[in-house]
């Protein structure tokens, strides 16, 4: 018999995170501090919106680029929120989660062997997602020194005469980074000089602790070339809605909805009216969990600092990344040997690239009384690391 | 720093003032100075604890009455509110708009209580009209709590 599958697909490596996951939920008392998506329940009022949607029965597909009334609160959110001028008619596409944006945002962009450059530690789907749309993904390494931020000189040393794209996904997951104004500024300026695009993956934009998140498509010259990515899931807590959307130029959008009617038809119909109601009412829900996010960050760089483990502060999304070279073990090494010896889950840097070889992800989307339980592990650990040294 | 502040110890008062600095990024002295003033101004009126009653073997019984009155020249409810509110056994009364007047949430160890407390003391006061009692059967959420839930962290493995 033949083999069923393609090569391209055979030639993907899975997830790093997953081998590990595959462990902890063997482990009956331990606790993860590895989950990428938000502890609490969505708000009830955007449940119950979602709930009355099914009541009235609206249970048929939306058009294909999602309800007009949700296009109309997301143009207005940005404008709103970021001060970015959308059509929602155009310029927006609901998708399903900001995930299947990257996908169709990368298979409309690309062409055979263009170059996408990966800025790396990142999410992990960059680039299979680039991969599969045809791409030669270009990987970035980002450094600590620069605090994980994107500088001028990195990138237009990784740009090519193939160089079509940049993902810049910030505020990063894993690293918690962020990109102020004057640093995107800096970038921009190359970008536009190399006349390269840019897919800037802002899933986590409500969530930043140093002020306001600037998008790269506010930027003079760049909403032209930016397809920016947000979506529900991190914000508003609504993971399991699926519901994300992709806002950019009216050509390329256009040519995302063709892919995605022919794909997906359209996201979510409960999702979308439920979506609607987040964006009208949702501002101080967001608030108020981005407050809870504040404390538990402040909480575990202060424990960090007690135990003097390194890690340079972040602002954004709900990652810290501490640095662990000090005690010459392999990100993946000492993972393995903190779960086995305290039982605690947490995600070698080298699942997001190799540059997260020496660091870790430990997310705060847990509760204060369980990151209590998590940092006391921590710290035995490392005590006794340090003492057999 | 105030909201956040007071957004925490609102749920949880046992907080110590270390781990509080540390939450909201501050010094504990910056803390310690805004709790007095918190104090002193009387926005914080007091620090107590959410009890489930019901699961010790302590009989108490809550009731909330609905009671009309007759504003007094003058001095409008504030005067009956405390001929009121002075009882002891009276846990909270607030003005209320719509069809009364006062609401007093009131709690003793049996019913009879309940009634004696209604029919003796007040009732019998001048300027009460009337008085409607509902006894409170089972407290599903109170101050913001939830009781008998559980947290249970359902969030399933799933890559990437």
């Amino acid at each position: 018999m033949r083999n069923i599958l393609s090569d391209k697909v055979q030639n993907i490596k899975p997830s790093g995170i997953r081998k590990f996951f595959d462990i902890v939920s063997e482990m009956k008392d331990a606790i993860s501090l590895g989950v990428g998506e938000p502890d609490f329940e969505t708000p009830w009022h955007i449940r119950d919106e979602g709930i009355f949607a099914l009541e009235k029965g609206k249970t048929f597909y939306t058009s294909n680029a999602g309800l007009k009334e949700l296009r109309i609160e997301i143009s207005n959110y940005l404008k709103r929120v970021q001060n970015l001028d959308y059509d929602p008619m155009k310029e927006v596409l609901v998708t399903v989660g900001g995930s299947e944006a990257i996908d169709i945002g990368l298979r409309a962009m690309i062409n055979p062997g263009d170059e996408v450059i990966i800025p790396q530690p990142s999410y992990v789907s960059y680039e299979p997602c680039a991969y599969l749309a045809g791409a030669k993904p270009v990987l970035l390494n980002l450094k600590a020194e620069n605090n994980f931020r994107l500088t001028p000189k990195e990138l237009e040393d990784a740009i090519t005469n193939k160089t079509k794209v940049l993902i810049l996904p910030y505020p990063n997951n894993p690293t918690g980074a962020i990109m102020e104004q004057d640093d995107l500024e800096k970038i921009a300026e190359i970008i536009i000089k190399k006349d390269i695009f840019v897919m800037s993956d802002e899933i986590y934009s409500a969530l930043t602790y140093k002020g306001k998140h600037v998008s790269i498509a506010n930027i003079s010259g760049m909403k032209e070339r930016t397809l920016l990515i947000n979506g529900f899931s991190k914000a508003y807590a609504m993971t399991g809605w699926r519901l994300g959307y992709a806002c950019a130029p009216k050509e390329l959008i256009s040519q995302m909805t063709k892919i995605h009617q022919f794909a997906i038809m359209c996201a979510p119909t409960t999702s979308q009216y439920a979506a609607i109601d987040a964006l009208k009412n949702g501002d101080e829900d967001v608030e108020k969990m981005r407050m809870a996010y504040n404390q538990r960050r402040r909480f575990l760089m202060n424990a960090f600092k007690e135990m003097n483990l390194d890690c340079f502060e972040p602002y954004g999304a709900f990652y810290v990344f501490p640095c662990i070279k000090e005690f010459g073990m392999t990100s993946e090494e000492f993972a393995t040997k903190f779960l086995e010896e305290e039982k605690v889950a947490v995600v070698p840097g080298t699942a997001f690239g190799v540059s997260g070889e020496g660091y870790l992800r430990i997310s705060y989307a847990y509760s204060i009384e369980n990151l209590k339980i998590a940092i006391n592990r921590l710290k035995h650990f490392i005590q006794n690391l340090r003492f057999n040294a | 720093m105030r909201e956040e502040l007071l957004a925490i110890i609102e749920k949880n008062s046992r907080i110590d003032l270390q781990e509080l600095a540390v939450l909201l990024g501050v010094q504990e002295v910056d803390v310690v100075n805004e709790l007095s003033k918190l104090e002193a101004e009387g926005v914080i009126c007091g620090y107590h604890t959410l009890i489930d009653w019901e699961k010790t073997s302590i009989e108490k019984v809550t009731a909330l009455i609905e009671v009309k009155v007759t504003p007094q020249r003058g001095q409008g409810f504030d005067k009956i509110a405390e001929r009121i509110y002075n009882y002891p056994e009276v846990k909270s009364v607030y003005l209320i708009s719509g069809g009364y007047d006062l609401l007093v949430t009131l709690e003793e160890k049996t019913l009879k209580e309940i009634s004696r407390f209604v029919s003796d003391k007040l009732s019998t006061l001048d300027s009460v009209l009337s008085t409607a009692t509902h006894f409170i059967l089972k407290k599903y959420k109170d101050h913001g709590t939830i009781i008998d839930k559980k947290h249970e962290d359902i969030r399933e493995v799933i890559t990437p």
